[in-house]
């Protein structure tokens, strides 16, 4: 039961950080990644600060045998460079760059009006969707 | 240079920790929205349930924050349907490729020191810049 309260809490400071941060803004996220043009660097320390914290947090944490609420630890443990990890997130990266929407504002802009978020959102569950369909993961 | 927010960014930035942190301290999961969006919409039924509730405690956070004054209205106007159609798609297949994307390899990964995580931060950051570059100032698709 407590996995299920954990949830929604988890994902509640995760979207109000998103907000907060302003990375929910597409037009925060592509002036970032226009180095050459109009750069602006928020979005690096967002991910510095978030980074901050889980390095510290996730050390610590990872030293339990079990988490609080749940039997294991469901985490990675492939050390591979693939190329589908490699093609993945260049393709990943474009969509990024031609949006400003990865996943997480995409989800997070339901919780306004924003015509062009939905748009994205769509798309990205088709992409999520052609991805099963092909690969069945 | 002159839109730069140093201070919630900062604090936008450690609230995501701390989601990060709480999901893997208590649930023992990795805070990937990719992979909790996927997993939302393809996996039986009881493996669904903490997902969508998180999916859904994202946009609650987010509507709360537009409640209370914080302003997310849309600054961007008519921007290129294409742009978001194909990008949407190639962010939504290439996450899934890549086993992740900004959250999951870019916060969570990193913290672990995977090997995978930080080539596919430094190649998604990469392309998101050439990208950009592209689009705004080679092909002027917006400015």
């Amino acid at each position: 039961m407590m996995p299920l309260l954990i949830a929604p809490l988890s994902g509640f400071v995760f979207g109000l950080g998103l907000a907060v941060s302003r990375m929910i803004d597409p037009v925060k996220v592509t002036d970032f990644l226009d180095v050459t043009g109009f750069w602006d660097p928020s979005l690096a320390l967002v991910m510095a600060a978030a980074l901050a914290v889980t390095l510290v947090c996730f050390r610590l944490i990872l030293r339990r045998t079990t988490p609080v609420a749940a039997e294991r630890f469901d985490i990675p443990t492939r050390t591979d460079i693939d190329r589908k990890l490699v093609t993945g997130a260049a393709l990943f990266g474009t969509g990024w760059g031609m949006t400003g929407y990865c996943p997480g504002p995409a989800v997070a802009s339901l919780g306004f009006w924003s015509l062009d978020s939905l748009v994205v959102l769509s798309s990205i569950l088709a992409g999520v969707g052609l991805h099963w369909l092909i690969f069945k993961s | 240079m002159e839109n730069f927010s140093p201070v919630s960014a900062l604090t936008g930035g450690a609230l995501i920790g701390l989601a990060a942190s709480l999901l893997l301290l208590f649930n023992g999961r990795i805070a990937g929205i990719s992979g909790i969006l996927a997993g939302s919409l393809f996996l039986r039924r009881q493996e669904r349930w903490w997902r969508l509730l998180f999916l859904a405690g994202m946009v609650a956070g987010a509507s709360l924050y537009q409640h209370f004054g914080g302003d997310l209205s849309e600054a961007r106007t008519g921007y290129p349907l294409p742009l978001l159609i194909i990008g949407g798609l190639l962010v939504g297949f290439g996450t899934r490729l890549g086993s992740g994307c900004t959250s999951g390899h870019g916060v969570c990964g990193l913290a672990r020191h995977s090997p995978r995580s930080i080539v596919a931060t430094l190649v998604f950051m990469a392309f998101g810049g050439i990208s950009v570059y592209l689009a705004r100032h080679v092909f002027g698709l917006w400015s």
